[in-house]
């Protein structure tokens, strides 16, 4: 058993213990988090232990990994405490406000040798995973542009209560929204390295953006778009399309759905010529709890997986995070030379 | 319980296999009437009741259940609480006191200040109870007999191993609302297991069952198992796997497992309800003939 401790239960950080109290292979040992209100519910009905001081947690419950689900602002702190003493760490995306921190961290773990991971679920999704091994076999051909668009209705009123609305404490749609887009261009396409120009727009919010659009290239001068508006009701919940166009083919995906265009009859069986549609029934791969997506329980499967040496370290691990945190630093500081 | 039952989510945008096909829904059915009147497709071919969230625009549709009392007096409604991404979004937005100010009712929040900090009631089951009666009334005076905890929050409570909390949801739905709870959940033996732990037994359970194991955590042939060994009254849903599958050999894997009370479906057109419909009729008058001659040759030798 892997005794597993949460720091910050909102409403991933429920999502993550709930995850975490369904998994056979993990004990819950504590839970940190200031609000009162749902510390003592926790208490009461799950009998966890639960703390108001995190550290105070790692010194009594000893955990062997901490997930990390507190606003972004304070991912640099925790996550270094707790490498300080040791303990695989699974943190909230994005990874870090200050890049060089992150970096530092990154380096950290892996002298320390410690399981990484940011939650990044969308790598998790069987539509995504498939759309990378159509890109890596090379069925599209080479990678000509690139499009996200990425739409849900967050902030639909004037209402700016949470910390998703405070520079500060890591809000705003680049940061909280945006990220996601950003993380799975740089995995299914190649690592962003330059921003040719960003427009931050505010619809609802005051003090941070609710609109991100930015024109982006890879470092191998894949050039793209990216299209983000966490303030569009026409949304039901978050919903990310990615489309790719390659030299041979092309590719519309999102969560449920992944269109494959082939211009000529690939060498591949499972592909034709022409439009190919498959969907999520058929491309996610079963979980033993589910709760709001497969990917979710994916992913920390994934994690627990990776403390126990089952798989290597290498999705979502702080590295990846830090290539992400980067763009969303060029994007935000982008200006006119 | 009927056997068949009529579903929502074609009406507000929910497609669990095609972001797209969610948009054309929710454009199809931007007027309360384009619904209003596939239900009547429905309750044309004999289905009479609809399973539903409690979504805003399903108080519209009560309000018309409610003034037409003769048309619809078999009619029954399922609410499914709580409407989650109302919740969800609120949280992202507010922050969960800001939630739990905005939607419970009454005093819990806001009225006793002490030192300038806002007291707030920790008694989670009174504020549970609260939620679900703010929930329920848009349903009033409209005939619910089973109430159903959304997936969300059920297995919610399921992974977080909170037995007291669904208990008195359980106990609340009978002595308040003289109604059956009923749990909708993607964990349907994990769940299963807890219930019965809880002490509730041969619970009503609204699950994913499809031929393509979709949605089916733990795999199928676990839920397979449970079907023929458990007491449950199981209602099947994405039956055909969120729309993805051939209806004829989807509904005819459903129909042939035992234990299944009733199957959820939905659907926009009225020729893929009367399709949906008359499948099962045919694959459940199949599977009693069947029945029928085994018993036949049971008496023979």
């Amino acid at each position: 058993m892997i005794r597993v401790a949460l720091i910050g239960a909102g409403k991933m950080g429920i999502s993550h213990l709930s995850i975490l109290g369904a998994h056979p292979q993990v004990e819950v040992v504590g839970v940190a988090d200031n609000a009162h209100l749902v510390t003592d519910f926790l208490e009461k009905y799950a009998q966890y232990r639960c703390f108001t001081d995190y550290n105070k947690m790692i010194e009594v419950t000893k955990p062997d990994a901490v997930v990390v689900a507190v606003p972004t602002k304070l991912h640099s702190l925790f996550v270094w405490n707790l490498l300080k003493n040791d303990i695989h760490v699974f943190v909230e995306k994005p990874f870090c406000l200050d890049v060089d921190e992150g970096l530092g961290l990154m380096e950290m773990a892996r002298t320390k040798n410690l399981v990484n991971q940011v939650g990044y679920h969308n790598k998790f999704i069987g539509t995504f995973k498939e759309a990378k091994n159509i890109i890596d076999t090379g069925l599209i051909g080479k990678i000509q542009h690139f499009a996200a668009d990425m739409n849900g209705p967050v902030f639909i009123r004037n209402n700016q209560q949470s910390w998703r609305s405070k520079e500060d404490e890591g809000g705003g749609c680049l940061l909280d929204y945006a990220a996601h887009s950003i993380d799975l261009l740089n995995y299914l396409v190649a690592p962003i390295d330059k921003v040719h120009g960003s427009i931050l727009k505010q619809y609802y919010n005051v003090n941070v953006e609710d609109g991100v659009y930015a024109l982006l290239e890879t470092k191998n001068h894949i050039t793209g778009v990216l299209n983000v508006n966490w303030s569009d009701e026409t949304y039901r919940k978050m919903a990310t399309t990615i489309t790719i166009m390659g030299t041979k083919g092309k590719i519309i995906v999102d969560s449920t759905e992944l269109k494959l265009y082939l211009k000529e009859t690939p060498h591949h069986l499972k592909y034709s010529k022409g439009w190919n549609l498959r969907q999520i029934n058929e491309l996610s791969e079963d979980v033993d709890y589910y709760l709001r997506g497969e990917e979710y329980s994916a992913q920390l499967d994934y994690f627990i997986k990776a403390v126990n040496g089952d798989v290597p370290n290498n999705i979502n691990n702080f590295e990846s995070a830090n290539q992400t945190d980067r763009v969303i630093d060029l994007i935000k500081n982008f200006k006119i030379n | 319980m009927e056997r068949i039952l009529f579903g929502d989510n074609q009406f507000f945008g929910v497609n669990h296999s095609s972001d797209e096909k969610s948009r054309a829904q929710a454009i199809h059915f931007k007027e309360d009437t384009t619904i209003l009147k596939t239900l009547d497709y429905a309750i044309d071919e004999g289905v009479n009741t609809f399973m539903c969230t409690t979504h805003e625009r399903v108080a519209a549709i009560c309000d018309v259940i409610r003034s037409n009392a003769i048309k619809y007096h078999n009619f029954k409604m399922y609410p499914c609480l709580p409407y989650a991404h109302k919740y969800a979004n609120a949280v992202t937005e507010l922050g969960l006191l800001g939630t739990l100010k905005q939607y419970v009712p009454g005093n819990f929040f806001g009225s006793l200040f002490r030192g300038g900090v806002a007291i707030v009631s920790k008694d989670y089951i009174a504020m549970m109870k609260l939620l679900v009666d703010a929930e329920m009334k848009m349903f009033k005076g409209i005939s619910t007999p089973v109430i159903f905890l959304q997936n969300v929050v059920t297995d919610l409570l399921l992974g977080l191993g909170m037995k007291d909390v669904i208990k008195a949801y359980h106990q609340y739905i009978i002595t308040e609302y003289n109604a059956e709870p009923g749990y909708i959940t993607m964990n349907m033996p994990k769940l299963l297991d807890f219930l019965n732990a809880a002490g509730i037994d041969n619970p009503i359970i609204c699950t994913s069952i499809n031929v393509d194991g979709f949605r089916m955590s733990g795999g199928k042939g676990m839920y397979e198992t449970t079907l023929q060994e458990r007491d449950v009254r199981v209602i099947a849903m994405q039956v055909l796997s969120g729309g993805a599958s051939k209806p004829r050999e989807a509904l005819s894997y459903v129909c042939n497992l035992p234990n299944i009370q009733s199957i959820l479906f939905g659907a926009s057109s009225k020729a893929n309800i009367r399709e949906t419909i008359s499948l099962i009729r045919e694959f459940d008058l199949n599977e009693e003939e069947e029945m029928t001659e085994q018993f036949n040759h049971i008496k023979i030798y």
